[in-house]
């Protein structure tokens, strides 16, 4: 070392030094544990009903979904897991490993028809893709819960549980309409920022939307897509907003993009509209609990389904029915209802919000 | 490397040709803006929204025009703003305050660039494939860290500065104008400037010049990821939370602002105004879009054009500049 010159040295020193402590500083900062635990970590979970409360044949579920790229997904697995739990005494869940890829899905469902699971629960990546894979299990006799994105064929499933998000768009618009004759605004201005607009999701929603603005006599003003992520709303709602000087009301199609359509329009200092955001994220329904912002009421879109779809599963394993319908079997359709989540019954839904 | 011209230390009238031109495209897009929307157009908060948006990508741009300018290319600043929007907002983050959220933000970003360098210079790696590889893997870490979930930013001192204003103009815009200014006057005025047009132009000439080309590569990345960095700072303050999809697709806006605005991808030749004119040009493009109602896949087109427009454009005049 006494051969290095010691400005050198010391400069190195210090260099390295410095690299070492934002290091260790940077590595104190990765944590994200919450101060509290929630109960049942923030899972909202059904409870068997009357003779369905009581344990019954051991049930084991294998359950595939895609990868949780986004809060919506995240708390369907979340959901799926609590719910399993719920039901111990006689549920056993197989989770396989989230992916986006469509035939790494189609591989784990069919590990888990070799593992001889009693029933499925899927939600595909792509209804398509899996449709075949579905089809085998439910040859194999294995009954599939099908989750939310359908598959091309009955055949492929025992039973559909899904949102509707043609409905999403109805509600929304069937209230803000409701808001605008109430407030005597014969001729409103009426926004929308959608998802991605290339998805029959998006296109669905939309549809409803026009459908129920049209009904009251109504039409869809400025409208942008984004792309389900805060920075993508935050973007078109800027811009929407620069285009529009006055909103008369503005729906969000989905809670996560949110965020940033709540921050554009908080940059932008605007508060003479109502908003209605889509799904129905903890941050939205605290948000409208307050009635301290634009928003006022979210539609729901609720990942509590797969919560449903896993204590369906189990019945169908115990070849039960649903309490209190007259049928015997469960039924082969369920289409979940979009609720509309206002400062009212924000905190009757506070358990079927999920965190984006 | 092919073997270029070193550059020329008074630029000649091709680039002042090649900015007029763009500018030009500049003035024509405001005119359109003005016709198709008279009302909303023109007016100093369509102005303000215009010139927020174009912040964040405004900065990654400035980081990118060096990158490119030393003859190397980073496909990775997209992703390190998306680690460094989240690393910057996780809760043990936040609970330092804003001062510590910011310095995270800036040193995730400074990091992930020196290891891009690093890699480059020293690993001998062709910058696409090592910020290729960092383009994966920093998404994939913010990811991870944030368990894929969109993290809130609480911190109310830190929301109040930067989505705040200064003498009636917004902080993220008060950030492009410094980080554009410092890099025009590093780029044009400084050693450090001159070596990156010299690394750019020939590393062969520049290495037996007696400069530390390694070094030097090794501190252009490390810039560009502590531009990345404030980027994220600016972007957790717009949209008021820190998300693993957090510029999205910044590394090809970035590329696409550089190259319209004249920059060589072979290196050695570029300008900084050029880089500002070509994220405004884009940021002016979806806002006109909008105020007239259309749908996002056209704008897209229009995107695409532009750029072919651009380099067509700049191709001819680089003609008439060598035949004259």
């Amino acid at each position: 070392m006494t051969d290095l010159p010691t400005s050198l040295a010391r400069r190195g020193f210090l260099i390295g030094g410095a690299a070492v402590g934002a290091g260790a500083l940077l590595a104190g900062c990765t944590s994200n544990e919450p101060p509290a635990a929630q109960a049942n970590g923030g899972a909202n979970v059904a409870a068997g009903q009357g003779d369905n409360a009581k344990a019954g044949k051991m049930v084991t579920i294998g359950f595939s979904a895609p990868a949780a790229d986004h809060g919506w997904i995240a708390a369907i697995t979340k959901n799926a897991k609590a719910q399993a739990e719920k039901f111990k005494a006689d549920v056993t869940l197989k989770a396989t490993e989230g992916t986006n890829d469509a035939s790494q899905q189609i591989a784990q469902v069919e590990t888990l028809i070799n593992q001889k699971v009693d029933v499925l629960v899927i939600l595909p990546m792509d209804g398509k893709q899996l449709t075949s894979v579905g089809q085998s299990a439910m040859d194999k006799g294995i009954p599939v819960i099908n989750l939310d994105r359908i598959f091309d064929t009955p055949l492929a499933y025992r039973t559909w549980i899904g949102g509707d998000n043609y409905r999403m768009g109805v509600n929304a618009g069937a209230y803000i309409a409701a808001e605008m004759k109430k407030k005597g605004i014969s001729n409103p201005v009426i926004g929308e920022i959608a998802g991605i607009d290339s998805l029959p999701l998006t296109q669905d929603r939309s549809r409803g939307f026009k459908d129920a603005l049209a009904k009251a006599g109504f039409a869809v003003g400025p409208r942008q897509a984004a792309e389900f992520t805060v920075e993508t709303g935050e973007k078109a709602t800027a811009n929407l907003l620069q285009a529009a000087p006055k909103l008369d009301a503005l729906w969000n199609h989905d809670d996560d993009q949110g965020i940033g359509v709540m921050a554009a329009i908080s940059a932008a200092n605007r508060k003479e509209f109502i908003m209605v955001g889509g799904a129905g994220s903890r941050n939205m329904i605290d948000k409208i609990k307050a009635d301290s912002d634009v928003i006022k009421a979210t539609v729901l879109y609720s990942p509590s389904m797969s919560s449903s779809a896993i204590a369906l599963a189990r019945l169908l394993g115990q070849a039960k029915g649903m309490g209190d319908l007259a049928e015997h079997e469960i039924p082969a359709l369920i289409t979940t209802y979009s609720a509309v989540v206002t400062k009212e019954n924000a905190a009757q839904y506070a358990d079927v919000a999920f965190d984006s | 490397m092919p073997e270029r011209p070193a550059p020329r230390a008074k630029q000649g009238l091709g680039v002042d040709l090649r900015l007029a031109s763009l500018f030009g495209v500049l003035v024509l897009l405001i005119l359109i803006g003005w016709i198709t929307s008279p009302d909303n157009f023109l007016t100093g908060s369509n102005l303000d929204t215009i010139l927020r948006l174009a912040a964040p990508s405004g900065v990654v741009a400035v980081g990118m025009t060096f990158v490119i300018i030393s003859g190397g290319i980073d496909l990775s600043v997209g992703s390190v703003v998306g680690l460094a929007s989240v690393w910057m907002t996780t809760l043990a983050t936040q609970s330092y305050g804003p001062f510590v959220m910011v310095v995270t933000g800036l040193l995730v970003g400074l990091g992930a660039g020196l290891v891009n360098g690093l890699l480059i210079a020293y690993g001998r790696m062709v910058p696409f494939i090592a910020t290729l590889a960092m383009y994966i893997s920093a998404r994939g870490l913010a990811e991870y860290l944030s368990n894929k979930q969109t993290q809130v930013v609480r911190d109310q001192d830190f929301l109040a500065f930067f989505r705040g204003e200064f003498l009636g103009v917004p902080t993220l815009v008060w950030i492009l104008v410094i980080v554009v200014a410092a890099g025009w006057v590093l780029l044009n005025r400084t050693t450090f400037g001159r070596r990156t047009f010299a690394v750019g132009g020939n590393p062969e000439a520049t290495r037996l010049a007696g400069i530390n080309v390694k070094r030097h590569i090794a501190f252009v990345y490390g810039f560009a990821g502590l531009l990345a960095g404030i980027t994220a700072v600016m972007l957790a303050a717009r949209t008021t939370a820190g998300s693993s999809t957090n510029g999205m697709f910044y590394e090809l806006d970035a590329i696409a602002a550089v190259v319209i605005g004249g920059t060589a991808l072979t290196g050695g030749r570029g300008t900084m105004v050029g880089t500002l004119i070509g994220v405004l040009i884009f940021t002016l493009i979806t806002n006109i879009f909008v105020q007239n109602n259309l749908p996002t896949e056209v704008q897209n087109i229009a995107k695409g054009a532009i750029i072919v427009i651009a380099v067509l454009l700049q191709f001819r005049t680089n003609k008439a500049r060598a035949n004259t």
